[in-house]
């Protein structure tokens, strides 16, 4: 073997030098500038006119915590209804039948192309149009007695919630390689099991970073439903200071909590975005 | 007299204005290995994608183990199966894909047991001890509860093999299976469908590895726009060509 050859001379040795850290004036002076903004808007607030010691009541009182119960169920059970239609209608709407497909696109034109808050009023006068409901014959109620605050607020948000998550469940399809079809139809699958087994698992890894946006989402929309007499959280807070008058430490209240819910849901999503997460790269090792 | 396992009959397919499959008839025997060579577009993988019908036919018929795959004839008309009897005919065939297409969130022995446990209503126990022995013939018996990620593109393709076979196919289909691997990945994959070779396995081989072909193939078959333009013995097609074309195409790929 030869020798390696000489290597040329002026390129001093730099291995015992260190990098010198940057002195980062900009940064210490923003910092400051925006402590100080912070500081004045908070003397602001605790100057002005809030009886905060309203706010330290009413934060557990029992109407405001039965109110985030029913807040909480309420956008549980609606976005539950929500990724039900959202997988229905991304199927239908994937499907090859033309039928489908535009029943599919028909729905999500209607709920997303109207106010939340639209759909629910309508839901919640629904017996305006239909004096009772029910199976000819069988079975029938007066529909104010069926379309209760609860059902409507379901239906309503639920329905709505349907619309924008099919289409993040057939983005979520879409990122599917088709080698994966094809691979399940090769071993004999149907479309239907070929999508429930293969397609839709892959797709949740993908699709549950915007589905927890829309479950955050859907947490505070169902402040809307405070309109057609849901309790809920909003609507209770608002009971109380139609009685007491203090009006902006209940909301305050209430914003309290919408924030602790929404912060304790951030680091369930990232829970359950590993559990999809089996087979990828970034866990196996 | 024994039947071919596999007869295509004046078949013809094009996507659009593309003609990719013009009349092509051919029969494959139970046991023969069968290689297709031929430049990109021949048609030679579009031909076995028709056979497990991952494409349809436009005209002809093919018939496996001597059913007539995707139609039905009746009244003079032909209807095509439900997505049902198609499923159950591809059951007759396995598959191997250039790009492996693994399920990713499934470990290698879930992704061969998928197929006979949720297809085929097997119980997971037995289909789990086959599935174990199917990866050691393979040579991955110590791979079992890796993710494909885990896995080499070699080992996946090996897997992939072990997967179509679970389904107890009575033929193989290979569409470029050492295509996307690294060279020196190849041989394990070959090594493993040569075995497959001995053991009497009916396949149909899309290749560019014209020594697997030289050294396992019964028959070569050399396709060119669609159509079959010369076939016979390993070393005939490819020791001594008779067609201009083809000799064109085996000195373009040597």
């Amino acid at each position: 073997m030869k020798p390696a050859p000489a290597l040329a001379e002026g390129f001093p040795d730099l291995s015992g030098m260190r990098i010198a850290r940057e002195p980062h004036w900009f940064r210490w002076i923003s910092a400051a500038l925006i402590v100080l903004v912070l500081a004045a808007i908070v003397r602001a607030f605790a100057n002005g006119q809030i009886e905060w010691s309203y706010v330290s009541r009413f934060l557990t009182v029992k109407v405001i915590l039965e109110g985030i119960v029913n807040t909480m169920v309420m956008a549980v059970l609606a976005m539950m209804l929500g990724i039900f239609l959202g997988i229905v209608v991304a199927i239908m709407r994937l499907s090859p039948n033309p039928v489908l497909k535009s029943v599919a696109a028909g729905y999500t034109w209607l709920f997303r192309g109207t106010p939340l808050i639209l759909q629910l009023l309508l839901w919640f006068n629904l017996a305006l149009v239909f004096p009772t409901i029910g199976i000819p014959g069988l079975w029938s109620a007066r529909a104010v007695d069926v379309m209760t605050p609860f059902l409507a607020a379901l239906l309503g948000l639920g329905i709505n919630q349907g619309a924008y998550t099919s289409e993040v469940m057939r983005a979520g399809m879409l990122s599917v390689d088709i080698g994966q079809y094809e691979a399940a139809q090769a071993i004999g699958m149907g479309r239907l099991r070929a999508l429930r087994r293969i397609v839709l698992p892959q797709a949740m890894r993908v699709v549950i970073p915007p589905l927890g946006n829309e479950f955050i989402g859907m947490v505070k929309a169902t402040s809307l439903a405070s309109v057609i007499q849901y309790p809920e959280l909003l609507h209770n807070a608002e009971n109380i200071y139609y009685a007491n008058s203090r009006v902006i430490e209940l909301l305050i209240v209430a914003g309290l909590w919408y924030l602790l819910v929404v912060s304790i849901l951030t680091p369930l999503q990232m829970l359950l975005e590993r559990r999809f997460a089996r087979g990828t790269l970034r866990l196996a090792r | 007299m024994t039947k071919p396992l596999v007869a295509i009959r004046s078949v013809s397919k094009s996507f659009g204005e593309f003609q990719a499959l013009r009349g092509v008839s051919l029969d494959v025997w139970p046991g023969e290995v069968m290689c297709l060579i031929g430049a990109s577009g021949s048609g030679k993988t579009t031909l076995l994608r028709c056979i497990n019908q991952l494409a349809m036919i436009d005209a002809g018929g093919i018939w496996l183990d001597g059913e007539l795959l995707g139609v039905r004839e009746h009244g003079g008309k032909l209807h095509r199966l439900s997505e049902r009897e198609i499923g159950r005919q591809r059951l007759k065939t396995g598959m191997v894909f250039q790009r492996f297409n693994l399920f990713p969130h499934k470990t290698a022995l879930e992704n061969i047991t998928e197929g006979p446990t949720q297809v085929q209503g097997r119980k997971l126990d037995e289909v789990r001890a086959e599935a174990l022995e199917l990866l050691r013939r393979v040579g991955l018996a110590a791979k079992a509860d890796s993710y494909p990620a885990q896995l080499s593109g070699g080992q996946q393709q090996r897997v992939a093999i072990a997967r179509a076979l679970a389904m107890k196919p009575m033929l193989m289909l290979f569409d470029e299976p050492t295509s996307a691997l690294d060279p020196e990945l190849v041989g394990e994959v070959l090594a493993v469908m040569k075995e497959l070779a001995r053991s009497g396995m009916t396949m149909m081989v899309v290749t560019h590895e014209l020594g697997f072909a030289r050294e396992v193939a019964d028959r070569v078959v050399y396709m060119d726009q669609g159509a079959i333009v010369e076939q016979g013995r390993a070393s005939d097609v490819l020791g001594a060509p008779r067609e201009e074309r083809t000799k064109a195409f085996l000195s373009a790929v040597i």
